[in-house]
């Protein structure tokens, strides 16, 4: 386990960076003695990293503890470092998907894989997945759902705009059809990373 | 001889009571602790403040206090005014929330706050624009945990609601000759508030018991939470659920029943206070 960075594109031109470090020695303040201590920083492009950073950071850790098996390295750490490179729309499922590739790519035990999903609701009903900014602007209401790939339940919702309880059910459902096609692109991608050597 | 301590062993302690469908205080699975509401400055200590509320969801204390202030509105959007949230755990809430700048759980509460407000839109911005362009209101909310036992997020939107509830905002008007703002005390109108939204908090417990109103102690032994925010429509305002344990949908949709159950008993309660306050 060491660093990589691989690099996270969505449609519309959506980029994360990121980069894992670990399981590496953990400050004895912040050290678990029972399990890894895992650690997110997210990097807007531009600015300094904010509440809203804070916040996206502790729904990215949470979502990560969850899939990570931490209790095979007690008393390390694990840093997860998220740089956004440019932000066309559905930012917080492309930070999820570089997180949960990060986390293949070092070789980390993992109880199962994420994605995330962004799906918006337009005015008139129709649900949109991955919407660009242009489209989140125009939505009612925007949800971003992180399935995991062991019977697609959902690990992590965020919603902005406010929707009804049918159409929340609706969008999840689109969003856990839809994470078949991102992890069919995981295999993918790391298939042709690995078949080289 | 199996010794089950609550200091030692607590996950086990709490299984225990669990497999009887209960918890240790003596709560249903699916039932909240007493809630209590103080409104306003005679039963609420904050005098200063335009809107203030104090709330206790059993040992959690949470008082939130708005302060309105004038101020020229955004060039992009010269008719809105401002709502500001800030949630603060200061250190004498829980030892575990040390003095400094605000910790990880204090931004993410704020950001949630500011999210509700938003999605609800229990205040609409033009509501708070005096003068296009010129002069508009901004509102300080300012939440303040004062005894921390867990459910931090249902307790501040509450003490949000009910605060807001509360505010009586002085009449303003712009001088046409001298163009300064006038601001008349004695005339004063409450604010509009257009949605009530109300939180209601889960716990996930071994990736498949949900408990409603978590304490600290439970809070810390949880595998994953969930929080949901309706309005009186039952419409969905917020689901957040901050990684965690995974959920399929037909979990999630018993927690939104649970939560719209909750919205009415709230809705109640809040109803029942703002009218014994009010002068008759």
């Amino acid at each position: 386990p060491a660093m990589i960075s691989p690099l996270c594109i969505s449609p519309g031109d959506t980029s994360v960076l990121a980069g894992l470090y670990g399981p590496a020695e953990a400050k004895i303040s912040k050290e678990l003695p029972d399990r890894a201590a895992l650690e997110v920083l997210l990097r807007p492009k531009v600015g300094l990293p904010g509440v809203l950073e804070r916040s996206r950071e502790q729904q990215l850790r949470q979502t990560c503890e969850a899939v990570v098996l931490g209790v095979l390295h007690p008393r390390t750490a694990i840093s997860l470092s998220l740089q956004v490179l440019s932000d066309a729309g559905s930012l917080l499922s492309c930070c999820l998907n570089a997180a949960c590739m990060a986390l293949l790519d070092a070789g980390l035990p993992l109880a199962a894989l994420f994605c995330g999903v962004t799906c918006a609701l337009q005015p008139d009903g129709t649900i949109l997945l991955d919407p660009t900014t242009r489209q989140e602007q125009e939505a009612r209401a925007i949800l971003t759902f992180a399935i995991a790939s062991s019977e697609r339940k959902m690990l992590m919702a965020t919603t902005k705009g406010s929707c009804s309880v049918e159409e929340m059910q609706q969008c999840l459902a689109a969003a856990q059809r839809a994470a078949d096609a991102i992890f069919q692109f995981y295999r993918d991608s790391v298939r042709r990373c690995y078949s080289k050597s | 001889l199996s010794i089950c301590s609550r200091t030692v062993e607590p996950l086990e302690y709490y299984r225990r009571f669990l497999k009887e469908n209960c918890r240790p205080d003596g709560r249903e699975l699916g039932e909240f602790r007493t809630t209590t509401v103080n409104i306003g400055k005679c039963l609420c200590s904050i005098t200063t403040a335009d809107g203030s509320a104090l709330v206790k969801l059993g040992n959690t204390t949470v008082i939130c206090g708005v302060k309105a202030e004038l101020a020229a509105p955004a060039v992009d959007s010269a008719n809105k005014g401002y709502i500001v949230p800030n949630v603060e755990l200061p250190s004498l809430c829980a030892e575990r929330f040390r003095s400094g700048p605000p910790g990880e759980e204090a931004q993410a509460a704020s950001q949630f706050i500011a999210d509700v407000i938003e999605n609800s839109q229990m205040i609409v911005k033009e509501d708070l624009c005096i003068a296009n362009g010129k002069l508009a209101w901004v509102l300080y909310c300012d939440i303040i945990c004062l005894d921390y036992d867990g459910n931090l997020l249902d307790a501040s939107v509450f003490a949000l609601l009910a605060a807001l509830k509360n505010v009586q905002l002085p009449l303003v008007t712009i001088n046409e000759e001298t163009g300064l703002s006038e601001v008349n005390l004695k005339q004063k109108n409450p604010l509009i508030i257009r949605k009530h939204p109300v939180a209601t908090s889960f716990a996930i417990f071994d990736d498949t018991l949900l408990i409603v109103d978590p304490t600290a102690e439970e809070d810390d032994l949880a595998t994953g939470t969930v929080t949901i925010v309706t309005d009186e429509e039952g419409r969905l305002c917020s689901v957040h659920k901050p990684g965690g344990s995974p959920l399929t949908g037909a979990k999630l949709q018993d927690c939104i029943t649970r939560a719209i159950t909750r919205h009415k008993e709230v809705k109640k309660l809040i109803d029942k206070v703002i009218k014994s306050i009010t002068p008759k």
